[in-house]
């Protein structure tokens, strides 16, 4: 049974790979994770802002209070190492060097320049792609969706140009015209679209009046949003697909497969069951192909999509369609 | 090569620019191999750096890492060092003052067991009616009798040369060495100086010796024993034996020097003489001093005055013979000047040793003088105090004398003995080739950093002689630092400040009202001030006095908004980038391009570990600025009409006006000795006189949304916000701005309420809108108080403050409650200190003093809080309407405890004396009077009014009585009011260097109450480890991360039984914080209260203080509990836990901090090792302190008989 695919041009055993998360953030967990099978690793994103913040925070709180009493010039040590994106880029390298398998960086940057310098670093301390994490708040005003549409396809084709490994891009689900921006990405030259970005869990306390973020895990309900993206782009861009979201049983991933997805990027599955849980869809994937005689996955991508399907209106305006 | 600091770029020609507590420690570091290190002011930067190439690897000469040992004391640190030695190892420590004396019992044995090694001491004043950080020589003097060689450098190039002859001639002469130079005025002195190499150092240490110093190790492989006692036998004798290598001493040295010559080029002697070779008079000298007296000699030789300046060396051994050589043959008198003071000596040390020589000389073969010289003492520069050419003149002046005063001081104006000489401020020496540059900042703008950056590249990059120093003022936050940058084609000798600038820069424009900066603006002078807003507008800004001064000195002038520019670039308040660029663009010490470049370079090397984005934040402001500054048309007469405001207000008191004012106004050394008590006393309550105007914004209150909890109040650092209830009546004449409202809970029904700032006096930190809990529902980022500009509000908030002020205070026999909220009704009796913005310790000790302010005694040890308690020139702790107040004194660092401890015994003392007096008088006072005094109840306020009213009633009585006794007892009667005594302190003192003291005091049962302001560093000195820091935090002499944990000092003396104990963080539980206070206060025995006390040590936003010591507790980092060992008597458990089981948020908690976080950017691995094991131990303190809260012990009540089975007193009440 061949569970062979392809994503960003990388040759992969099967399309079981680990989304970007924390689940990479420790060495051991990382080494469990391809243990137990994992077909690629996508590290936590890099927050171009996070570190310039806390660069500049580190700095305003170091020297605000030094060379202000004649006791004392300064109150810490000189530091040893350069608060920038070093320690994201030194676990980067740990992670290549303890696995095999594919490290693919994630990189959320702010400024063009940002995004294209880190990139470059990432590529350097030796990322086998990188996965441009595209989000925008959408809460200013005065900037138009065609400015935002434009600004995320400049980035992606500088940071194309800029560096020589695969580059993806992760998507919001928020985007009014999402095949054109898709197909534009995919014009510049990007090779893989990451379907969909999920965002924190936002709750008001009504008492406090306080915002509360958290993160809650994802289960097989979203997938829906993002089988019918995969299947609007399968076979009209040259971009691979992933979809992100959602996935959490042997089905999640053949739907998602016949949707048209190259890989299916797993987190809360992860999260929920360890990593184990890796080995435990594997061999259901394979139970279930067998079950139903499929011989390989390549047969069946994207058998289920607007293209290949003859009633593409079915993934429209499902909800219309069942109850008026 | 083992080179030192990084940041420290050189040239080619191997000249460096650095400070001398650098040049010494790179030498000391280079050819140790123990390090035993203390921090103690000025000294800890050598310590600081020698832990810092320790930890980042660097080798000494032969390869190998030195040891570097942080110890718990300067006593420790040489403790350790005695033994490093015994057993054969080349060791070396630095400290200075205080510190030096905690040393010197083994220094007489180091030196008596002929151990080579060597100190390297900033010398600093002792600490005496007051204590001071700066330098003179009286604790290298108290040090002469212990055997130590003392060798003095008087310059930075000295420190570096002087460490490694003082190391090498130590080792060949075996008698360890004092190296020292004068503390702030060289140690902190950025000078060029030539580097010496490995191989310098090499050159001139021998391997022969240390081989002997090896051989000589205690070792069971060769026993020998040492440190035995002697009987009168033979005592004396092998005292003696020892004396042939005292005498060769000097002989070493000056071979040394020469091989050192034949090396470097540069020569010394024992003695150095300088000026006329047919002299006449001759001033004899050592310190940075010397060499002023050096270039005013040359001045006064140019002008044909037949003068010379002898500099003393070698100290001790005092080689008589050598130092008479020195002098020219035509010397006719000598001035001996000594930078210390033994009262009630002949004649300061020097003195004395100078007319020993010349009278032990005299009569020797041939006569050396044409007449016998005739000498005369003075004392000049205690505690840094400025010594001037223009004093030397005056010195040298006397010497012309026919009959000069024998003893005299200079640089100060004696009017009680008359001993100071007048000196004529107006003479200086040439120096129209130096340039000099004044730069006024404040501490938090970065303007010494950049200045010290400014300093190093003209001194690499062109080929002059430089000289940077910097003074800071004597505040924590809002600090002015004024830099004095000296460029000179010749050496620079002039080791006193500025007092002709030829380019002054203001970084701050509120300055320009506080303080006459263009005072030392020489003629012609370019002026730079940093100005918000339109550069058109500035001229007409500028106080009367101001512009008269730019228009009489015909000043350019120069304006930019620097803040403006910071703020375009995301650079905070960082303006010192931008003023560096204006300073380089204007002053064309170097070509503009060039210095940018500089400029550039040096904020990579400075800033490059702080990340690349604040590289280049910083480089975009260099690139912005120049385009920014504005030349200033001058105009040619002055137009403003209003004139910089008084130091203080007029209503400020006698005292205030004549002394702290003149010092506010930086003119203190215009004081005569008049105007100081004999005795070191000063007057409280004087903080409220200096009106700051540090905060941009300041909070205002919204009384609709105001829930009334007096968070605010409580968590206010500074006092500046305060809480009050009133009658009605009260606010008749109120401001029309004033606000008010009506008190809402029970206890004071009826009553009015107002939040109101102190305007000028907040400090801007945030912490109290931060802590409020109230928020406008329909608009939830608006809450009870919010900060807004403080420049609109200024005018009307201070009157509303003062209205405030004036307002009835609650009447304490009438508080209801002493919690958290009803303590801050209560007069705070410390107000506006100089603590840092936001600082965690100052509202434990504001509470303090409301809750006990007025019958309170106060022991401080050294840190922070003797610093911003006591520094002048003005003091926090006040006094309320009746007068009464924290009384309040620092003895040392390392004994409060004991000291604080005096003070209970004093008052017992009293108590006994008074009691027995009431009672031998009872028959005239009356029996129910005496009852009740003797029996009062004093728990609660009431009850000690009550009792001063029976005091009250007690000395009217006395009046009637005519006998001593009755007069004796009316002096004490007021120690019939319970008083109460607080041995306040942190970290450094309770855990470490004090621990001793603190232990033995809690092991009687004295009544002291031990208040801990536990910041986990030593705070003051710069945030060096102590044993409060936890596990993993990065500390100066711990910067991989502490590796073992906090010690528990609370479990350690709540195991004494008969301890209150208690942990408290007012960020977390206020109410609990309250209660241990009352509780504490409350128990007839010995008290530890423990408190969290966040501090910019640990790396963050002090306005989140609050939010992160509530994380501390939750995540069980910091436990809350109380023990009580009143609780044994009912059979309870004595420990109560305030917190509960521990969240695993110890990661948030450590990574919110930068002292953690670095260490996870450093290590992750070692990072996640201490997360765990922080984690584990908030999990197992938890569990622990749970199982010993329920334990159960056997209980009897007082008075009841001990039983049988009683396992001592451990765990008995009172």
């Amino acid at each position: 049974m061949n569970l062979n695919t392809k994503y960003l041009g990388i040759p992969l055993p099967h399309p079981l790979v680990v989304g970007s998360s924390s689940l990479t953030n420790d060495l051991d967990t990382v080494r469990q994770l391809e243990d137990e099978g994992a077909a690629a690793l996508v590290l936590r994103s890099l927050h171009e802002e996070e570190v310039t913040g806390e660069q500049m925070d580190g700095f305003f709180n170091s020297e605000n209070s030094g060379e202000s009493s004649a006791e004392a010039a300064s109150y810490f040590p000189e530091p040893e190492l350069a608060l920038g994106p070093d320690e994201y880029l030194e676990h980067l390298r740990r992670v290549k060097q303890a696995v095999a398998v594919p490290v693919i960086a994630s990189l959320c940057g702010r400024s063009t320049c940002g995004w294209i310098s880190y990139a470059r670093l990432l590529e350097q301390a030796g990322a086998d792609a990188v996965e441009l994490d595209l989000y925008h708040s959408a809460s200013d005003a005065l900037t138009s969706a065609a400015e935002v549409e434009a600004q995320m396809i400049e980035v992606v084709r500088e940071v194309k140009q800029g560096i020589n490994i695969p580059v993806s891009a992760k998507l919001s689900p928020l985007f009014t015209a999402f095949a054109n921006f898709a197909h534009q990405l995919d014009a510049v030259g990007v090779d893989g679209l990451v379907l969909f970005t999920r965002f924190h869990k936002l709750d008001i306390d009504v008492v406090e009046l306080e915002v509360l973020r958290s993160l809650q895990l994802s289960d097989s309900s979203e997938l829906q949003l993002r089988l019918r993206a995969a299947a609007v782009l399968s076979g009209r861009v040259s971009a691979s697909i992933a979809i992100a979201g959602g996935v959490h049983t042997a089905l999640d991933v053949i739907k998602a497969t016949m949707a048209g997805a190259n890989v299916t990027q797993l987190i809360s599955a992860i999260l929920k069951n360890g990593p184990r849980y890796l080995r435990t869809l594997h061999n259901e994937l394979r139970e279930w192909m067998a079950a139903y005689e499929w011989s390989s996955l390549e047969e069946m991508r994207g058998n289920m999509s607007f293209q290949r399907i003859p009633n593409p209106s079915a993934y429209e305006r499902a909800t219309y369609r069942m109850f008026h | 090569m083992s080179e030192i600091r990084e940041t420290t770029a050189k040239v080619s020609n191997n000249k460096i620019t650095i400070d001398a507590n650098e040049a010494a420690a790179s030498v000391a570091f280079r050819v140790s191999e123990v390090i035993a290190i203390f921090p103690i002011t000025p000294s800890s930067p050598m310590a600081e750096l020698c832990e810092e190439w320790a930890n980042r690897g660097k080798t000494n000469l032969w390869g190998v890492i030195p040891e570097v040992a942080a110890m718990q004391s300067e006593g420790g640190a040489a403790g350790a060092l005695h033994g490093a030695l015994q057993a054969g190892a080349l060791s070396t420590t630095f400290t200075a003052s205080q510190g030096l004396l905690l040393m010197i019992p083994n220094m007489y044995k180091i030196a008596g067991e002929l151990s080579p090694f060597v100190m390297h001491v900033t010398a600093r004043t002792l600490a005496t009616h007051a204590l001071s950080i700066f330098g003179d020589h009286s604790d290298v003097m108290a040090c002469r009798q212990t055997g130590f060689v003392l060798l003095c450098s008087n310059s930075v190039q000295e420190a570096h040369d002087f460490a490694a002859i003082a190391h090498a001639a130590s080792l060949e002469s075996r008698i360890p060495f004092l190296h020292f130079f004068d503390g702030f005025r060289t140690s902190h002195e950025v000078a060029k100086i030539d580097q010496l190499s490995d191989d310098d150092l090499r050159s001139l240490i021998s391997e022969s010796a240390i081989d002997a110093h090896r051989q000589r190790a205690l070792t069971p492989d060769k026993p020998v024993i040492r440190g035995t006692a002697q009987n009168p036998d033979v005592f004396f004798q092998a005292r003696e034996a020892a004396n042939l290598f005292y005498d060769a001493c000097a002989g070493i040295v000056v071979r040394l020097m020469r091989t050192f010559a034949e090396r470097t080029g540069r020569q010394y002697g024992l003695f150095d003489y300088e000026g006329d070779p047919e002299a006449e008079r001759v001033i004899v000298i050592m310190g940075s001093g010397a060499e002023t007296v050096h270039e005013t000699v040359d001045e006064l030789v140019g002008r044909g005055e037949k003068v010379g300046v002898l500099k003393v060396r070698l100290y001790r051994p005092f080689s008589q013979s050598a130092f008479v050589a020195m002098l020219p043959q035509s010397t006719r008198s000598i001035a001996v000047l000594d930078r210390t003071k033994e009262p009630g000596a002949p004649g300061d040390p020097l003195y004395l040793d100078v007319m020993t020589a010349l009278g032990e000389t005299r009569g020797g073969t041939g006569r050396h003088f044409n007449v016998e010289p005739q000498v005369i003492a003075g004392r000049y520069g205690l505690s840094s105090k400025e010594f001037t050419p223009a004093m030397v003149k005056s010195v040298f002046d006397e010497l012309n004398k026919e009959n000069p005063r024998r003893h005299f001081t200079v640089g100060i104006i004696d009017d009680v003995t008359h001993l100071s000489l007048a000196w004529d401020p107006s003479f200086r020496t040439k120096a129209d080739d130096v340039s000099t540059s004044l730069f006024y900042g404040l501490g938090a703008d970065g303007t010494v950093g950049a200045n010290k950056n400014s300093i190093k590249i003209i001194g690499q990059e062109t080929e002059q002689f430089v000289q940077g120093y910097f003074v800071y003022d004597s505040k924590k936050s809002g600090a002015i630092t004024v830099s004095h940058l000296r460029s000179s084609p010749r050496p620079i000798r002039s080791a006193y400040l500025i007092d002709r600038a030829g380019f002054v820069a203001c970084h701050q424009f509120d300055f320009i009202d506080k303080i006459d900066v263009l005072e030392y603006a020489a003629k012609g002078a370019v002026f730079l001030l940093n100005a918000p807003g339109d550069s058109g507008l500035v001229w007409d800004r500028l106080p009367q006095e101001m512009q008269q001064q730019i228009i009489d000195k015909e000043i350019r002038f120069f304006a930019i908004d620097a803040y403006a520019l910071a703020k375009q670039v995301g650079m905070g308040g960082r303006i010192n980038t931008i003023m560096q660029t204006c300073f380089f663009g204007i002053s064309g010490i170097l070509p503009r391009d060039e210095a940018i470049s500089h400029i550039k370079k040096s904020i990579e090397k400075t800033y490059g570990k702080r990340g690349p984005e604040v590289v280049r934040r910083n480089c975009e402001v260099v690139d912005l600025a120049l385009a920014q500054l504005h030349e200033i048309k001058v105009p040619a007469a002055v137009s403003a009409t209003r004139m910089r405001p008084p130091i203080v207000s007029a209503l400020a008191p006698d005292f205030v006006q004549k002394v702290t004012a003149v010092m506010l106004a930086g003119k203190g050394d215009l004081l005569p000795v008049s105007a100081f008590t004999v005795d070191g006393t000063w007057p409280v309550g004087t903080a409220k006189w200096e009106k700051r105007n540090l905060a941009l914004e300041i909070p205002v209150w919204d009384p609709k949304i105001c829930i009334q909890c007096n968070q605010c109040a409580l968590v206010c650092p500074h006092s500046a916000i305060r809480a009050k209830v009133y009658d009605e009546p009260s606010l008749a004449s109120s401001p029309s701005t004033f606000k008010s409202t009506a008190y809402r809970a029970p206890e004071y029904k009826g009553k009015l309420f107002t939040i109101q700032v102190a305007p000028e006096d907040c400090t801007g930190c945030n912490l109290c809108v931060n802590v409020c809990p109230a928020k406008d529902r329909t608009n939830p980022k608006h809450k009870a108080i919010n900060m807004e500009p403080q420049a609109p509000l200024r005018d009307n908030e201070r009157a509303n403050y003062d209205f405030f002020l004036n307002l009835p205070e609650l009447d304490r026999a009438e508080v209801v409650r002493l919690d958290h909220k009803g303590s801050q009704f209560l007069e705070p009796l410390f107000e506006y200190s100089g603590a840092c913005a936001g600082c965690g310790e100052t509202p434990y000790l504001k509470l303090l003093t409301q809750l006990f302010g007025d019958r309170l005694l106060i022991a401080n040890a050294t840190g922070c809080s003797s610093i911003y308690g006591g520094n002048l020139p003005t003091t926090p702790y006040t006094t309320n309407r009746e007068g009464r107040g924290p009384a309040w004194s620092n003895s040392l660092f390392e004994d409060n405890a004991e000291f604080g401890f005096g003070f209970r015994l004093a008052l017992d003392a009293h108590q006994n004396a008074v009691r027995t007096l009431v009672l031998h008088l009872a028959s005239d006072i009356g029996d129910d009077l005496v009852t009740d005094l003797l029996n009062a109840n004093q728990d609660n306020e009431a009850g000690i009014f009550a009792q001063r009213e029976r005091v009250r009633a007690l000395r009217e009585k006395l009046t009637a009585l005519n006998s001593a006794e009755a007069r004796k007892l009316d002096q004490l009667a007021d120690y019939l009011v319970k008083k109460s005594v607080w041995l306040v302190g942190g970290d450094g003192w309770a855990y470490d260097i004090g621990y001793g003291g603190l232990d033995h005091v809690l092991a009687n049962r004295r009544n002291v109450n031990i208040l801990v302001l536990d910041t986990e560093v030593y705070s003051n000195t710069g945030g060096q480890q102590s044993k409060a820091t936890p596990l993993g935090a990065s500390a100066k002499f711990a910067a991989g991360g502490k590796s073992v944990g906090k010690k528990d000092l609370g479990l350690l003396a709540s195991m004494y039984g008969h301890v209150y104990v208690a942990r408290v963080a007012f960020g977390a539980k206020m109410v609990q914080t309250a209660q241990a206070f009352q509780e504490a206060e409350s128990y007839d025995g010995p008290s530890l209260i423990i408190a969290y006390s966040h501090c910019i040590a640990h790396g963050y936003d002090m306005a989140q203080g609050a939010a992160q010591q509530k994380l501390a507790v939750e995540s069980g980092v910091w436990p809350l509990y109380r023990f009580d060992p009143r609780r044994l008597v009912k059979g309870e458990a004595p420990l109560n836990l305030d917190y509960g089981p521990p969240k695993p948020k110890v990661a948030e908690y450590m990574r919110n901090e930068s002292r953690f976080r670095v260490i996870e950017r450093a290590d992750p691995a070692r990072f996640k090792h201490f997360l765990d094991e922080a984690q584990a131990a908030a999990e197992r303190r938890y569990s622990g302190y749970q199982q010993l809260a329920t334990i159960k012990l056997p209980s009897r009540e007082p008075g009841e008989e001990e039983p049988a089975s009683s396992n001592g007193d451990g765990l008995e009440t009172k």
